[in-house]
């Protein structure tokens, strides 16, 4: 089994066995990165549970988490085993409420208000 | 390698046919552009696979792309 298969099952796991997470820079509680720290705070506004994964701790992940998702950077945000997406997008899902909806829809739950950071 | 914004234009085009595509130059040094796609390959995809939908038109010619599609 080559590497990649290796690592992608790895993640595979981490994303079927947590139903929030992130693969980002740093741990939620210190973000070592604008992007990461951005939609871990996101994250914690809508009063989400997640489950961090500090990239910068494991190289294999931080390469192999790219190929996996076929998208070239960190922070990427998982529900429910479904790449969401990285700061931007999280970013623009939480401002038009839809990053709410998705953990609604999913069955997730979150504060009830849409509050503005 | 810096790309002139017709080519970025053409690459789209090519990878989504019927895309309405317009392009910011954001620093005019042939790296940063935005680009805002219109088209029917998105409906019903969500902001990530749409996202990756026009990353691939670059197949690898991209290092990091900070996009901002609507």
């Amino acid at each position: 089994m080559n590497v990649q298969n290796s690592i992608n099952e790895r993640i595979q796991h981490i994303v079927d066995s947590n139903d929030v997470v992130l693969f980002m820079k740093g741990i939620a509680k210190i973000p070592q990165c604008g992007f990461s720290a951005k939609v871990a705070q996101i994250l914690n506004v809508i009063g989400a549970n997640y489950k961090d994964i500090n990239v910068l701790e494991d190289s294999d992940i931080r390469e192999g988490i790219k190929t996996f998702s076929n998208w070239p950077t960190i922070p990427q945000l998982y529900v429910k085993g479904e790449f969401v997406g990285g700061c931007d997008i999280v970013r623009e899902m939480y401002e038009q409420g839809e990053l709410q909806d998705l953990f609604e829809q999913k069955g997730l739950s979150i504060k009830s208000n849409k509050t503005k950071i | 390698m810096p790309m002139e914004s017709s080519e970025v234009k053409e690459l789209i085009k090519s990878a989504i046919p019927d895309a309405e595509v317009t392009i910011k130059d954001l620093t005019g040094d042939g790296n940063h552009y935005s680009a805002h796609v219109i088209s029917s390959a998105f409906k019903n995809k969500s902001r990530v696979q749409q996202h990756q939908l026009v990353y691939s038109a670059f197949n690898g010619r991209m290092v990091t792309p900070y996009m901002h599609l609507h």
